[in-house]
């Protein structure tokens, strides 16, 4: 194709992407170096015929002025990053001197709110994505064995948790834990324990978070490795057999090895998914106990208050993030386009 | 093959799968239908600190309302609280969003696909790393330009900012299938005398629909799916359904109604009840479209 036909076909994609997701990139970068303009201060003095007081008051109009003449604020260069809601670096210091040991360490780091934001983030990221790959594998695995007239409705609910809106299945799920629904209700039984509530326990509510994930990601898994399942070549399993290879061998040696590109590519999609997550946040009304890089930015931008630069900051935080997560899979496609296999 | 491997299964692990699967299919269902069952008690019952039976049976909701079921949630949420303007907003937000997506996607996969340089390669790999950005740091860099220049709290400004955030992933799908159709077809159509965009308008598009179908799905979820940035960009009269459901839910200084939200909650995953049921095997055939191929 040639490439100015290529540029008109690309033209109105392009633009899209390029004024609203690379330029708010721009914005957000230089909205992160510049902070709200700090009100004017004005000193005026009083004079009674007791004499004069000197006070202060606030020059309403020229704070206006100076916040219309420059709507950026004023430029403050990296110091939103090292205050104590992002990278919080004196705190860290401090934190640091007196910690008593490694474990107290990073008890106190994940006091400071950014920490405590990657941590869940990353937790999170850690464990749903290979645990929903591995309760997806095991749905496929077992669904392939049923007979074919249940496999069409077995994938019509299985897909619901996935298709339905993150938001409202956090929700769903939510409302069943909470202390008067009925998973609650069973959690207190099972655990004679009255009072247990999601709501009030952080390590509960972390749990309820990967449940969820794990519940909400596994379909995706299940579909993938179900559709790869019916690509296994049939001669090399049956070859496998009459080499007197277990059920459990088959699996193990020429299942597994036939889906690892499935695993990697979904493993990519996932970890991207699950690093970004937020509505789920919202919905179990968690952030007391848990809060992800997305929701930490979402309550800075949201309120009466809005904190543009700082959630501007904690944005390019998690963008640089995401290029990290990434860079594997970048690299490697660097690496293979130099051997001409794009 | 698969019914000889069958048979010869131990009636233990045959077992130990039915159940499996059996427990599969009551996590994954059976949420949803206790959240319809209640969607049609009062508050008392669906949420019981009591006996949880009571979700069930609904005493509460026969003393308040005279009979086991009520309607109250749902009228409450669309009548009272107009849920209906925002299912109306959804609705003109997801039908343009998919409308413009598929323009653009259509257009910028095929070039993409039938384009044999560098450039295009590396473009698909910028949208990868678009895909992977979370649309909320997107929105941190959108709110103050659009309070400058009076884009914020509009319908169109959310549809517009949608179909951008949308774009990598429509490109990804829709370049992997077109790069299935080959490229004789077009090519053949220019020997006759067609110009590209014509062997592209009447060659390619026609033999595309159940790609452009499957895209347009996931598009559809995209879009009625989206918090993040509806809830963001749009003013109060111009919500959407999520973040309508979202406000609901009260927040420490506002008294929410949980019942509004329970009957909104099955009012929203109706739709994509529907839409599963009717569109199943493209679904499928559109998570498994980039996977399977890598």
């Amino acid at each position: 194709m040639k490439h100015r036909t290529f540029m008109w076909f690309i033209l109105p994609s392009a633009t899209a992407m390029f004024l609203f997701i690379a330029l708010p990139i721009v914005s957000v970068l230089t909205q992160s170096v510049f902070a709200p303009h700090e009100q004017v201060i004005r000193e005026v003095e009083n004079c009674t015929v007791f004499g004069c007081v000197a006070s202060t008051t606030i020059d309403q109009d020229a704070t206006r002025a100076l916040r219309e003449a420059e709507p950026m604020g004023r430029f403050v260069g990296t110091d939103i990053y090292g205050d104590r809601n992002h990278l919080a670096l004196s705190e860290i210091g401090q934190v640091w001197a007196n910690a008593g040991g490694i474990g107290d360490f990073f008890s106190r780091l994940l006091n400071l709110p950014f920490y405590a934001a990657l941590a869940f983030t990353l937790t999170y990221t850690a464990l749903v994505t290979p645990l929903s790959l591995v309760l997806g594998f095991v749905i496929a695995l077992a669904v392939n064995t049923i007979p074919r007239f249940l496999r069409g409705p077995m994938i019509f609910f299985s897909l619901l948790p996935m298709i339905v809106t993150p938001l409202v299945g956090a929700l769903i799920l939510f409302w069943m834990v909470d202390a008067r629904g009925i998973l609650g209700a069973f959690m207190q039984w099972l655990m004679d324990d009255p009072s247990l509530s999601v709501k009030a326990s952080t390590p509960l509510m972390w749990a309820m978070l990967i449940v969820y994930g794990i519940w909400s990601s596994a379909p995706f898994a299940f579909v993938v490795y179900y559709a790869g399942l019916q690509t296994v070549p049939q001669d090399t399993l049956e070859s496998a057999m009459i080499d007197g290879a277990s059920r459990w061998e088959r699996i193990r040696y020429v299942i597994v090895p036939h889906l690892l590109p499935l695993t990697t590519f979904m493993a990519l999609i996932k970890i991207m998914d699950n690093f970004r997550v937020f509505e789920p946040i919202v919905s179990f009304n968690a952030s007391a106990h848990a809060q992800s890089l997305s929701y930490f930015i979402y309550s800075d931008l949201g309120g009466e208050t809005r904190l543009l630069s700082s959630a501007a900051a904690t944005s390019v935080l998690t963008i640089l993030g995401v290029i990290v997560l990434l860079s594997p899979v970048l690299v490697r496609t660097w690496r293979n386009f130099g051997k001409g296999v794009a | 093959m698969t019914t000889r491997m069958a048979d010869r299964r131990p009636v233990v692990l045959q077992l130990m799968l039915t159940g499996f699967l059996v427990l599969w299919l009551v996590v994954a269902a059976f949420p949803f239908l206790w959240t319809l069952w209640g969607s049609f008690k009062v508050e008392g019952d669906f949420f019981s600190k009591a006996d949880w039976t009571r979700a069930l049976t609904g005493p509460l909701t026969t003393v308040e309302t005279g009979s086991a079921f009520t309607g109250a949630g749902y009228h409450g949420a669309w009548v009272q609280e107009e849920f209906w303007r925002a299912a109306m907003n959804s609705t003109i937000v997801v039908i343009c969003v998919v409308c413009i997506s598929l323009t653009f996607g259509t257009l910028g996969g095929y070039a993409l696909s039938r384009s044999p340089y560098r450039y295009a390669f590396w473009l698909l790999i910028v949208a990868l790393v678009f895909r992977a950005m979370p649309p909320i740091t997107l929105v941190s860099g959108y709110l103050l330009p659009f309070f400058q220049w009076n884009l914020w709290g509009h319908l169109p400004t959310a549809i517009i900012v949608l179909v951008a955030i949308n774009q990598p992933f429509t490109l990804w799908m829709l370049t992997s299938f077109f790069r299935n159709i080959p490229k004789d077809l077009d090519e053949s159509a220019m020997v006759d005398g067609c110009s590209r965009f014509q062997a592209f308008r009447y060659v390619i598009i026609p033999v595309m629909w159940p790609g452009v179908i499957t895209t347009g799905l996931f598009s559809f979820l995209l879009a009625y799916n989206d918090f993040a940035v509806t809830a963001m960009l749009l003013s109060k009269e111009n919500q959407t359904m999520i973040p309508k459901i979202a406000s609901f839910l009260g927040t420490t200084q506002v008294q929410g109604n949980v019942m509004f939200a329970v009957s909104s909650v099955i009012s929203v995953t109706a739709p994509l009840f529907v839409l599963v049921m009717f569109f199943q095997r493209q679904i499928v055939s559109g998570l498994t479209a980039g996977a399977v191929k890598g």
